[in-house]
């Protein structure tokens, strides 16, 4: 049994090695062309990983609860704004700052989740009422002053690990890959535990779950809780990172596009669904700018999202389980 | 609390929702037959609606064409359009699943949204014609021309869809494969096609929609999103596929920002907006008008 | 075990249950017959707090428990089926036992290792395989098994047996029986007359969403009003005239 469980936890552990190991190659993806610089090789590695995370995030709602919310965003932009708020304006520090935007994001999804699944909404209302949320809480912080209005919030410049912010960017990327790491590992615990397996149930078919004792109300709350809170980090993160967000970064509807193509690419209500998705839609997504740069003389904006919506199309097409499901049709399973 | 406005003001700007709302209504209307019919929310509905405000530009600024003729090629252009798509794209790669229509449809919207986006630039564009700034004066109030002939056209193609739904033969299959798919099929109504002429008409009116905004409005590759979501918080306010709902919804939401925005300004008179259609769905789900599912 | 006390239900003008009162006995198999639309499941839909009761009471070990929510009920040791089966889909047949096993043991190993045992009792076998693979029979019997992980006093079984062929519903009946011996009290909606004659003790007769007929399966299908509902009025004299002349 205990051979079991550790086998379970396996792929993980070769996963996050895997990705632990990437920075001894970036002299050689240097050096071969694939990146302008050691620079670059990390800003898009962080920028997966903070991806992923929010995607991780969603997953837990939407991916093995099956409430597909098209307004994470709400709670990406809350992590967001409180990383950056409560360090500018309150003074705390930006691990303290952490949790608390942490907590702040579960609350709204808390809030959010009670109110929408009060009302019953399910399928396409819910992801109507998610968006527009997401919407309310972009003209709000555009508008008010304690957010820095549509100026934005600057956090200032201040390098040292008690301020997570680090010179050597490979710093960031394995903080951003630590917290990836634990929800990894969260996403295991919650598959093999009950939580996980009312989940599901409730994602299949409500009526049934609740004739076997499950409490869907309760059970989809605590999801959304949980997934908010997630992505709520990610959005915190990206303020340690960028150390500048305004309403359109932090609700805006681009992170809650993201957060659920990662997922359904990669494959839905996974472990590594999310990861997998944002490496294969941004990395596609470099490629197609990178490509069409090449062609073209110059940037063109918009052919990075132009092969996300394509991608999204084509795995709903051909591929309903993601690539995970292709992956492990082809290796037989 | 609320500045005090002279009632000529206020009518004024009741007035000018009004116009206003005819044109989101133009816009709901779409979305609420397709819901009606399909089941589905549609969420390519505001990149349609950019590209065929994209559509006027270049039918004006590339062949001299007037927006308001241009709906003559247009209409018939988009409701191919709006055909093809459904029956080419989003059928087959949904295979009818409604979760995978949601994911097709989003997925439509960012394609087409970030094509215009790649062609066009980030750039607002608006069209400068003769009668841009004509106004009717009604004597208490002044009106801009090209709204109130929006406001005309919006109820006249409303009254015309209603037309076709109640009297012609194709009209009767829609509202049938509408209340009873399965039925509908067993008495040889080809579903997949009346889907598609479904979402062909939703196309055809945003093509209307797009000629009667150009003379007054602007566009750009993301101007479509705003009013994709007042056109369903219009949809959810009248009650889904229902299109007198749209039309009456339509003029109360014109109303309401237009209210708002004298109220509370321009930035904060969006969250009315927004407000009341996370009201009406968590505590009216089937609309003001809507019977209950 | 289960008490009705005048049970009704209304939908707008329309009368689905209409002034029921039943007793199901502790250790009991109870039926539950009548004609299509005669208000049966509408009835398990109220003791099982799917839907709220228009009037009337339902007591459950002599505690009144009208208008709670069915997980709570399911707490309390109410479970039920379903007449159209409804396998969770994205799990296999032993994760969805599982979901039902996990309200008495909430730890992993514990909620899989009943799981397993609840899945020989219905012989279940294969249990790895997904639950949407599963035979219209197989199904039948993981929806039972579902229903007996939670680990229930009381258990309303709706058409566990429609849609099964003769010799499947032959296997199943121990299996039944083998519950109720097991101390579980069973009320159960059924068409297959067969199977009522062999294993209720009690059967009640709805038609028309009243309750026109009570008593021991032979004394039921014996009753004239009860051959009336079935076979349309004036049925009963007919048969008995037929009777007379072979």
């Amino acid at each position: 049994m205990s051979s079991g469980t550790l086998a379970a936890y396996r792929p993980i552990l070769i996963a996050v090695a895997a990705f632990a190991a990437l920075p001894l190659a970036v002299p050689l993806l240097v050096g071969a062309g694939l990146f302008a610089g050691a620079n670059t090789f990390y800003n898009l590695m962080i920028f997966i990983l903070i991806i992923t995370l929010a995607a991780q995030g969603w997953n837990i709602a939407g991916g093995y609860g099956g409430q597909f919310s098209f307004g994470h965003a709400a709670f990406f932009g809350t992590g967001a704004y409180a990383q950056a708020v409560l360090q500018t304006r309150y003074g705390v520090n930006a691990w303290a700052a952490l949790p608390v935007a942490m907590a702040l994001g579960g609350l709204v999804g808390a809030v959010i989740g009670l109110l929408a699944f009060r009302a019953r909404l399910r399928g396409s209302y819910f992801a109507l009422v998610t968006l527009a949320f997401a919407e309310v809480f972009r003209i709000l912080a555009n508008a008010t002053p304690i957010t820095g209005g549509a100026a934005g919030t600057l956090v200032p410049l201040r390098i040292g690990f008690g301020q997570m912010q680090f010179e050597a960017p490979a710093a960031f990327f394995y903080l951003a890959l630590a917290f990836v790491a634990v929800v990894l590992v969260l996403n295991r615990v919650l598959e093999r535990s009950r939580f996980g397996a009312w989940l599901v149930a409730v994602r299949e078919n409500e009526d049934a779950a609740r004739a076997l004792g499950v409490d869907t109300l309760a059970v989809k709350l605590k999801a959304i809780t949980l997934s908010a809170a997630i992505t709520a980090v990610a959005g915190a993160l990206y303020t340690q990172k960028f150390l500048y967000v305004d309403a359109n970064i932090a609700y805006g509807a681009w992170i809650s596009v993201e957060a659920l193509l990662a997922p359904i690419v990669g494959g839905i209500g996974t472990v590594f669904g999310p990861l997998i998705g944002a490496v294969a839609l941004i990395g596609l997504g470099e490629a197609a700018k990178t490509a069409i740069h090449a062609a073209f003389g110059s940037a063109v904006p918009g052919v990075d999202l132009v092969v996300y919506g394509a991608l999204l199309i084509v795995v709903i097409a051909f591929a309903p389980r993601g690539l995970i499901g292709l992956l492990k049709a082809g290796g037989g399973r | 609390m609320f500045r005090s406005y002279p009632p000529q003001i206020v009518l004024e700007a009741v007035l000018n929702g009004l116009l206003t709302g005819a044109v989101y209504a133009l816009v709901a209307l779409g979305l609420t037959l397709v819901y009606g019919v399909l089941h589905i929310i549609n969420f390519a509905h505001g990149a349609m609606l950019t590209l065929a405000m994209f559509a006027v530009l270049v039918a004006h600024l590339g062949f001299g064409i007037d927006p308001y003729l241009a709906i003559l090629p247009l209409t018939p252009l988009f409701f191919a359009l709006g055909y093809g798509v459904q029956r080419f794209v989003i059928s087959p790669a949904s295979r009818n699943d409604d979760g995978a229509i949601l994911l097709v449809t989003l997925g439509l919207s960012i394609v087409i949204e970030n094509l215009l986006l790649a062609v066009f630039r980030s750039d607002t564009r608006a069209l400068t014609l003769d009668y841009s700034f004509s106004v009717v004066d009604l004597g208490f109030a002044l009106l801009s021309l090209p709204r109130v002939i929006g406001f005309g056209v919006a109820i006249l193609v409303a009254a015309g869809l209603w037309a076709v739904l109640a009297l012609t033969d194709t009209g009767k299959a829609i509202r049938a494969v509408a209340k009873e798919k399965l039925g509908a099929s067993l008495v040889g109504i080809d579903v997949n096609h009346i889907y598609a002429v479904t979402f062909g008409l939703g196309a055809a009116t945003l093509a209307v929609a797009a000629c009667l905004l150009m003379p007054s409005f602007y566009v750009n590759p993301r101007v479509g999103n705003a009013f994709v979501l007042v056109a369903f918080t219009v949809v959810v306010l009248g009650g889904m596929g229902s299109i007198a709902g749209a039309l009456v919804g339509g003029l109360v939401i014109g109303v309401v920002e237009s209210l708002s925005g004298l109220y509370l300004g321009e930035s904060l008179g969006q969250i009315g907006i927004f407000l009341i259609f996370i009201l009406v769905l968590l505590f009216r789900p089937t609309g003001l008008f809507g019977a209950r599912a | 075990m289960l008490a009705v006390e005048t049970l009704s239900k209304r939908f707008g003008g329309l009368v689905a249950v209409s002034d029921v009162s039943l007793t199901v006995p502790e250790g009991s198999i109870t039926g539950l017959i009548g004609p299509n639309g005669a208000g049966k499941t509408t009835l398990f839909t109220l003791i099982s707090g799917f839907q709220t009761p228009s009037a009337g009471r339902v007591l459950f070990a002599g505690e009144d428990v009208t208008g709670r929510t069915p997980e709570s009920l399911a707490v309390l040791g109410i479970a039920r089926t379903f007449q159209i089966v409804q396998p969770f889909a994205g799990l296999t047949v032993l994760e969805n036992v599982a979901v039902g096993a996990y309200l008495r043991h909430p730890g992993r190993r514990d909620a899989m290792a009943h799981a397993e045992a609840v899945a020989e009792r219905v012989g279940l076998a294969d249990l790895g395989r997904p639950a949407s693979s599963l035979t219209v029979a197989g199904r039948k019997r993981l929806e039972l098994a579902r229903a007996l992980a939670t680990g229930p006093r009381l258990l309303l079984l709706d058409e566990v047996l429609a849609g099964l062929n003769p010799s499947e519903i032959r296997d199943i009946i121990p299996v039944i029986r083998a519950i109720r011996d097991s101390g579980v009290t069973i009320l159960m909606i059924e068409h297959v007359m067969q199977a009522v004659m062999s294993l209720c003790e009690q059967v009640h007769v709805l038609a028309n969403g009243r309750l026109i007929a009570a008593g021991t399966p032979a004394e039921v299908v014996s009753d004239p009003q009860v051959v009336e509902a079935y076979l349309g009025p004036g049925a009963a004299g007919r048969l008995q005239k037929g009777a007379a002349h072979g």
